[in-house]
């Protein structure tokens, strides 16, 4: 059943090219984050997603884009 | 005076040994921008006003988070960074934009190593020494 192969060659490349983009765009949310660190070495990292990154990495966006200008 | 040229010094050495940074300034306590390797003095204005902002809301962050006060921070975005080093004293900060993903540690020693040799005391003047004259007088 040349037709059936072929079909299940396609539909295996799609889902893994699909897997293959959210993967990597769930990669690249998680990139995004803010490290913040105290005088005794110790450290909280507010990544993408929690209620104080939003406004932290908005405000972090304009900064780059504003010395791009 | 002879500070803001101490810090331009700086941040010109600062940018020559580290390639991964785009943009640096020095940051007084009020605001004020002692030097920068921005172009014009109101982008680097603008510039300070928004690292201003970036360290209130972290400041907020981290104490929600159980941190009082902090002394660094990173904020990493697809675009690039955003590097805040605070003097101990809290006398002045230093902060950079350097490119996406960027060697953490190494820009952290590079911006505290130029912020410390700005804060550093200058070399004492040598001591003049009396002509006889004024001294006997």
């Amino acid at each position: 059943m040349p037709r059936r192969k072929l079909v299940t060659s396609l539909l295996l490349g799609a889902g893994s090219l699909a897997g293959s983009v959210l993967y990597r765009r769930r990669a690249a949310r998680h990139r995004e984050r803010v490290d913040i660190y105290a005088e005794d070495g110790s450290m909280v990292s507010v990544a993408d997603g929690a209620p104080e990154a939003a406004r932290l990495l908005s405000l972090a966006h304009e900064l780059i884009h504003s010395v791009e200008s | 005076m002879l500070r803001t040229v101490d810090a331009a010094q700086a941040l010109a050495d600062l940018t020559e040994i580290s390639s991964q940074i785009v943009h640096v300034a020095i940051v007084d306590r009020d605001g004020g921008v002692l030097a920068s390797t921005l172009g014009d003095e109101r982008q680097a204005g603008r510039f300070a006003e928004g690292v201003a902002r970036l360290l209130e809301e972290a400041d907020v962050a981290g104490a929600v988070r159980g941190l009082a006060g902090f002394v660094q921070l990173e904020a990493a975005t697809l675009d690039g960074s955003i590097f805040v080093v605070r003097s101990p004293a809290g006398s002045s900060y230093i902060a950079a934009v350097t490119r996406p993903e960027p060697t953490v540690g190494l820009v952290f020693y590079d911006l505290k190593h130029c912020l410390k040799s700005v804060g550093a005391p200058a070399p004492p003047a040598r001591a003049t020494r009396r002509k006889k004259a004024d001294a006997s007088s």
